[in-house]
């Protein structure tokens, strides 16, 4: 049950969830405040943990031209949600959803998604061995689902 | 005259086992500690030599059963020191003790426009049975504060009960912050104005000598898996008088007395309150964990605790950059330690200790206005009982150093 392997696999796990763009992320946040203007925004909580992510967006001809988020909570939803800040900016409308479906089906250990579209993204791919972190990578993700819902 | 820990961990069966390469150090014993062997035995004899439903049986094996589950009551009787057997009742866990006590006394004896009293430390267990209870009779709810150092902070009595007061109800040792509630002040008070009063035990059972005529409460409600017993059995300790008012909570077999096509007559206490075949094992094997104690003795029980959770606090200060909550002298706590280290999240900080091998809760601890209140989302939370040693805080010191070069640059 516990050997020398089995230790050196757990460490490279623990390197797994927070590899270096996620604590890149962490450290230095993008994106992180609030849009003088936005057209849409949603706060997003997770009950169990107490994360909270607020996102904002602003579009204009079906393109999303700037997006912020606020929040508070551990380094996988603030990261998460900083690096879903980089992936949406300048994307039409349909092409985040499109992405936010790629990444929960990613989070949810789907097969054929295209990982390359994902690029960064998938650095998050590690969190799904930890299944009670899964929420906290996700919740930026259904928020800016939300916040999309609310442009008509 | 303390414990002999080196002696207690041999008892332990899991405390062997390593984690991640690492040998366990468990420090949740405040959402459930763990089972000596003669606890995990007496199951496996239970099973093993005298499976039978009780109390109806007319054989051997039914007789031998009826007997064991009713000496469990007995031995938590005299742990408690209740004034009698009949007002220990068997429940599935704390929170289903308090919502037998909202669903019975709270409906008969709560109405519209009166007062029940809580505190801002409730775990959910005890607030949530009480806000329902109060939407549904038209009462209301008023929470005590707490001072500073995460005490209750207590107004005067006669400015504490209202006229309207009907209730009061409180943790006698807080789960989230180890403070202990000076509830043999507060049972005084409230039987002078003839307020009711509950105490949730769940985390002061475990870890403090309790006396039930010396406190003077009403109802006291705690838990066996948080006292090395099992999963599955709460207690319900309640005065006699109450009882005896009080209709019973869920019906069916073994709470009744007479039963015809037009109705029924109740069983007498305790088993008025033990609707159905109980969980007959684990009451028995939370007697052997009872037992265990006992022979330990609560006063040893309490004085190592202090020490290791006293030596936790400086060892936690020494660390700098660390937010503690509660009362700074362990005289004056449980066996909790709640804190939050630099700016890292508790979850962050818990996933790393878990790879050192110490498991510490990490949340909101079922205590979210709490929270709120403190103005965090969340905490750690390292909570210790009579197998933790020093040197597992220093394991837990040296794992919160790795946490912080981890998420610092």
């Amino acid at each position: 049950m516990s050997n020398r392997d089995d230790y050196a696999r757990q460490e490279a796990e623990l390197d797994d969830l927070y590899r270096e763009i996620i604590l890149d992320h962490y450290r230095h946040p993008r994106h992180r405040g609030s849009l003088a203007d936005p057209t849409a925004s949603h706060e997003g909580l997770n009950p169990l943990c107490g994360d909270e992510v607020t996102v904002q967006l602003a579009v204009s001809d079906g393109r999303i031209v700037d997006v912020a988020y606020l929040g508070s909570g551990c380094s996988i939803s603030q990261s998460s949600a900083s690096m879903m800040t980089e992936a949406v900016e300048g994307k039409a409308v349909g092409e985040a959803r499109a992405l936010s479906d790629s990444f929960t089906a990613m989070m949810r250990g789907e097969s054929g998604i295209d990982l390359e579209a994902l690029g960064d993204l998938e650095a998050l791919s590690g969190v799904r061995r930890f299944p009670v972190r899964v929420k906290c990578a996700t919740l930026a993700w259904h928020t800016l689902n939300e916040a999309l819902d609310e442009i008509v | 005259m303390g414990l002999d820990v080196a002696r207690i961990r041999k008892d332990f069966p899991i405390l062997e086992r390593q984690v991640y390469g690492k040998p366990l150090v468990y420090l949740d014993n405040a959402a459930t500690s763990q089972k000596p062997r003669r606890v995990i035995d007496a199951l496996v004899r239970y099973y093993e030599q005298h499976n039978a439903n009780i109390h109806r049986a007319v054989h051997c094996l039914g007789e031998e059963a009826t007997a064991a589950y009713e000496e469990a009551r007995d031995k938590v009787s005299a742990f408690v020191n209740s004034a009698s057997r009949e007002c220990i009742v068997f429940t599935r866990n704390t929170t289903e003790a308090i919502n037998l006590v909202a669903y019975t006394w709270g409906r008969a004896n709560i109405g519209e426009g009166d007062e029940i009293i809580l505190t801002q430390m409730e775990h959910h267990s005890n607030l949530i049975p009480w806000q329902r209870l109060a939407v549904e009779r038209g009462a209301s709810i008023r929470y005590i504060g707490l001072t500073g150092e995460q005490t209750l902070d207590l107004p005067d009595p006669d400015h504490l009960f209202g006229q309207r007061t009907k209730l009061i109800a409180m943790p006698h040792v807080s789960n989230s912050m180890g403070t202990i509630n000076p509830i043999e002040e507060i049972a005084q008070e409230a039987r002078k104005r003839g307020v009711t009063f509950l105490v949730d035990g769940a985390q002061g059972a475990p870890h403090l000598a309790v006396d039930m005529q010396a406190i003077g409460c009403d109802f006291y409600a705690f838990s066996s898996h948080k006292m090395l017993g099992p999963t599955g059995v709460g207690v319900l300790y309640a005065r006699r008088d109450l009882l005896d008012e009080m209709e019973p909570f869920l019906g069916g077999g073994e709470m009744i007395r007479k039963v015809t096509l037009d109705g029924a007559t109740w069983n007498d206490l305790p088993w008025k309150f033990e609707a159905g075949t109980p969980n007959i094992a684990d009451v028995i094997a939370f007697g052997a964990a009872i037992d265990y104690l006992t022979d330990l003795g609560m006063d040893n029980v309490r004085e190592h605790e202090i020490e290791v959770i006293g030596y936790a606090l400086d060892s936690l200060r020494k660390l700098g950059d660390i937010t503690l909550y509660g009362p700074s002298d362990p005289r004056n706590r449980g066996g909790v330690v709640s804190f939050n280290y630099g700016d890292l999240h508790p979850h962050d900080v818990g996933t790393i200790l878990d790879r050192h091998g110490v498991a510490v809760r990490a949340g909101h601890h079922c205590t979210q206005p709490l929270m709120r209140e403190l103005g965090v989302s969340g905490t750690a939370r390292a909570s210790f009982y009579i197998y933790n040693t020093r040197e597992e805080v220093d394991v837990l010191i040296d794992a919160l150093k790795a946490a912080r070069d981890f998420f610092s640059e």
